[in-house]
């Protein structure tokens, strides 16, 4: 099919879809929240979230749920609002000028917003992994042993080492890095950075690992390694991860939200949004008609 | 002809001659510009180059030169009594003639042997002004002769025209460099015939500053002592009373600036702070005579010290004042360097924000401060206006900072200042004092580089 067709099949899903969706929210199916299709238990809720940046709104009264120890993942065409509602979990939205953020994100039944709620345990709580690797300027040893320092995690420097070790080998690092710990961290390479920076999110035990297109900036094997760390962790965290791939949503994760314009069109299992997705944006999103 | 004409003159043949470069290369293709390897620019360039550098450098060497061969032209033909006088004579007698030939006044009346000398230097002069003109035009028309014949259309006159801006380049580089080497140079030579009369030891080590010699024997207070202990002791104090100050206000305010200052605030603040490096020093000098150091004094009184008026604490607040800009700004500059997702690595570790600057965007904008705290410790050893005003020309050893000191730059101001003689030790100190002065900044210098290079976390 020509581009030009595309874009015109596109234009006319999106618009009976939006010509819907702004009146008639329930557009997005009755399993929004994708809770039924929750096997285990709830790690966080969000609840009619909007974000904007100044007068302009990102996110539009998303609610989800993300299941405890699995990886959920977040996809949708470029500017959609993915990463703006992953921030939300950590408040790292705090960060950006004139950003602000209503509605209510619980994790395990705290308001992350509320004014009792300090920022620092919350981010201890919900680490994250960005899209570019951003190891410290500091060696190997330092990044990883920067946030348990920051938190007293160690008693006594043979903790902190065996912290570091754990973290490393945690994040299948460790037989790479172990002779050379001294060495400074933006020394590896893209990929050893980025799994620098998974070990150095795990290193003060998060309960849940935030993932901002963490292999956007890797190649093919890297990125191969990260997914199988990421199917690995979730043995232990809940994860999420916003991606642009497709196939990487498919492999690493066991539920699927779809963004569309800064709602959320669709969360559901999977397997299910791949093979059998109940909104004609999700489908045409996923079968590449757009994107 | 004057030199300003002559100038204007060869601009214009350049041009003429770029012109000319084109419409050849341009006829040897009958206009298609493709058939060239380099656009008809470029030849263009060629041809000027050649026709008008060779004259360019011809008239600069004319005129760094003629002056010398003439000079010595004209000492050649002198009476064998003239020639036989010291070099300092012969350079004087020199310059009468020139007074004389040109119409100014001299310092002797002339005798017969001066007035041929006179009358010789005259012909030489007029000789070398009708010389140029045609050796420059005998120059151009060569090069450009050559740049002509020489063109065809497979010619790389492009690279060339790559290679003269590369010399061009290179040269213009090496003038700074030249520069710096002759200032060593000259400070070196005389230090050194400073240390002809005075030990070295003796100036290295001497504790005591009294550079005036006495022309009686029976004169008071002229022992003529030349321990520069007490200068350099002054100058670190000073300089390091202005770091106490600068260092820390102006580092936290471009950490502020940098990570906490709304935007707003940053384009109001920083210009304003960057205003204080404007203010003209001798102004910064007055306020700290007149308004900072009597107010030191009050407060030292009011607490039982005693406080001279010009006290080495009042120079050195003000003098830290006046470093502030060089040490934020350019903080301030590196610390908005360090690359955002630094700080969002930290923070969503639960680092504060504080934490954050702390432990890594200092260190990550490490050798950039250090550079701004050196500058700014370069102006603080260098500054002369706000020290003479503020804390006197007294040499004294004291650890007291409300005490009257004075520093390398003051002495070398008042050694100079005025009649002097150039033979004289206590001019020639001067010159030592420099000495020790570039000498100790240049070790500040590469002790920041090790600094650095030991300490600094490449984020790169």
């Amino acid at each position: 099919m020509a581009i030009g067709d595309r874009r015109a099949l596109f234009q006319s899903v999106v618009e009976t879809a939006l010509a819907a969706g702004d009146t008639a929210q329930p557009e997005v199916v009755e399993s929004a929240l994708g809770t039924p299709f929750l096997e285990r238990k709830v790690s966080l809720r969000a609840r009619n979230v909007n974000v904007f940046y100044g007068e302009k709104q990102a996110i539009k009264d998303v609610s989800i749920d993300i299941g405890k120890r699995q990886v959920t993942a977040f996809i949708g065409p470029s500017g959609c609002g993915k990463s703006t509602f992953l921030r939300c979990f950590n408040r790292m939205n705090d960060t950006i000028e004139g950003c602000r953020v209503e509605g209510e994100i619980l994790l395990d039944d705290e308001d992350i917003h509320a004014p009792e709620m300090d920022v620092v345990p919350l981010r201890a709580r919900v680490g994250m992994v960005f899209q570019k690797p951003n190891p410290f300027p500091k060696s190997i040893y330092e990044n990883i042993a920067y946030g348990p320092r920051l938190h007293g995690l160690a008693a006594s420097r043979a903790d902190l080492d065996e912290l570091v070790e754990n973290s490393l080998r945690r994040a299948g690092l460790w037989d790479e890095v172990k002779d050379r710990l001294d060495a400074p961290g933006t020394g590896l390479s893209g990929g050893q950075q980025q799994r620098l920076c998974i070990a150095r999110a795990i290193a003060i035990h998060p309960e849940v690992i935030l993932m901002d297109e963490p292999c956007s900036a890797l190649d093919p094997i890297a990125t191969a390694r990260v997914e199988e760390l990421i199917d690995e962790l979730r043995e232990r965290y809940t994860i999420i991860i916003v991606t642009h791939s497709m196939q990487q949503a498919a492999r690493v994760s066991q539920r699927t939200a779809y963004f569309h314009m800064g709602r959320l069109v669709e969360v559901d299992k999977t397997e299910r949004i791949f093979t059998n997705p109940a909104h004609e944006l999700t489908e045409a999103y996923i079968t590449g008609r757009f994107g | 002809m004057s030199l300003s004409m002559l100038f204007l003159l060869l601009v214009a043949y350049a041009l003429a001659a770029y012109w000319l470069g084109r419409r050849v290369v341009l006829g040897r293709v009958d206009g298609d510009a493709r058939r060239l390897h380099s656009l008809p620019r470029y030849h263009g360039y060629r041809v000027a180059l050649l026709a008008g550098l060779p004259p360019l450098v011809l008239l600069v060497l004319w005129l760094a030169f003629d002056q010398v061969v003439i000079g010595h032209l004209v000492m050649q033909s002198l009476p064998e009594s003239m020639r036989a006088l010291s070099e300092a004579q012969r350079s004087l007698l020199l310059n009468d003639i020139r007074n004389l030939a040109t119409g100014n006044i001299a310092s002797s009346a002339p005798d017969p042997a001066l007035t041929a000398a006179v009358e010789h230097y005259r012909r030489l002069s007029r000789w070398s002004n009708m010389a140029l003109p045609v050796l420059l035009l005998l120059v151009g028309l060569g090069g450009l002769g050559w740049g002509l014949l020489r063109v065809y259309p497979g010619l790389r006159a492009r690279a060339s025209v790559e290679r003269v801006v590369h010399v061009l380049l290179l040269a213009s580089a090496s003038i700074a460099i030249l520069t710096t080497l002759g200032i060593v140079l000259s400070v070196l030579f005389e230090a050194l015939r400073f240390f002809e009369s005075v030990p070295l030891g003796d100036f290295l080590f001497g504790l005591e500053w009294s550079p005036q010699i006495a022309i009686r024997a029976d004169q008071v207070g002229a022992s003529g002592a030349f321990g520069m202990v007490p200068l350099f002791a002054g100058t670190l104090m000073i300089a390091g009373i202005a770091l106490a100050v600068a260092v820390p206000v102006g580092l936290f305010s471009a950490i502020w600036l940098a990570e906490f200052a709304g935007a707003r605030a940053r384009a109001w603040i920083k210009p304003l702070l960057e205003i204080l490096a404007g203010i003209p020093t001798v102004v910064y000098g007055f306020f700290a005579a007149l308004v900072v150091a009597p107010l030191v004094r009050g407060l030292g009184e009011s607490l039982g010290l005693a406080v001279s008026s010009e006290s080495a604490l009042a120079a050195g607040l003000v003098m830290g004042v006046m470093i502030i800009p060089f040490v934020s700004s350019l903080s301030d500059d590196v610390i908005t360097a360090v690359p955002q997702s630094l700080r969002d690595g930290s923070l969503a570790l639960g680092a504060t924000p504080a934490e954050t600057v702390l432990r890594v965007v200092l260190p990550a904008a490490l050798p950039g401060i250090v550079g701004g705290v050196l500058l700014a410790a370069s102006r603080a050893i260098g500054e002369t206006m706000i020290v003479v005003m503020a804390a006197g020309v007294g040499a004294r050893l004291t650890a007291n900072p409300l005490d009257s000191v004075t520093t390398i730059t003051v002495q070398i101001v008042t050694l100079l200042v005025g009649d002097q003689e150039f033979d004289s030790p206590k001019t020639l100190a001067a010159f030592a004092l420099g000495l020790v002065l570039f000498l100790a900044t240049l070790l500040l210098n590469v002790l920041a580089l090790y600094v650095v290079r030991r300490y600094r976390e490449a984020y790169e």
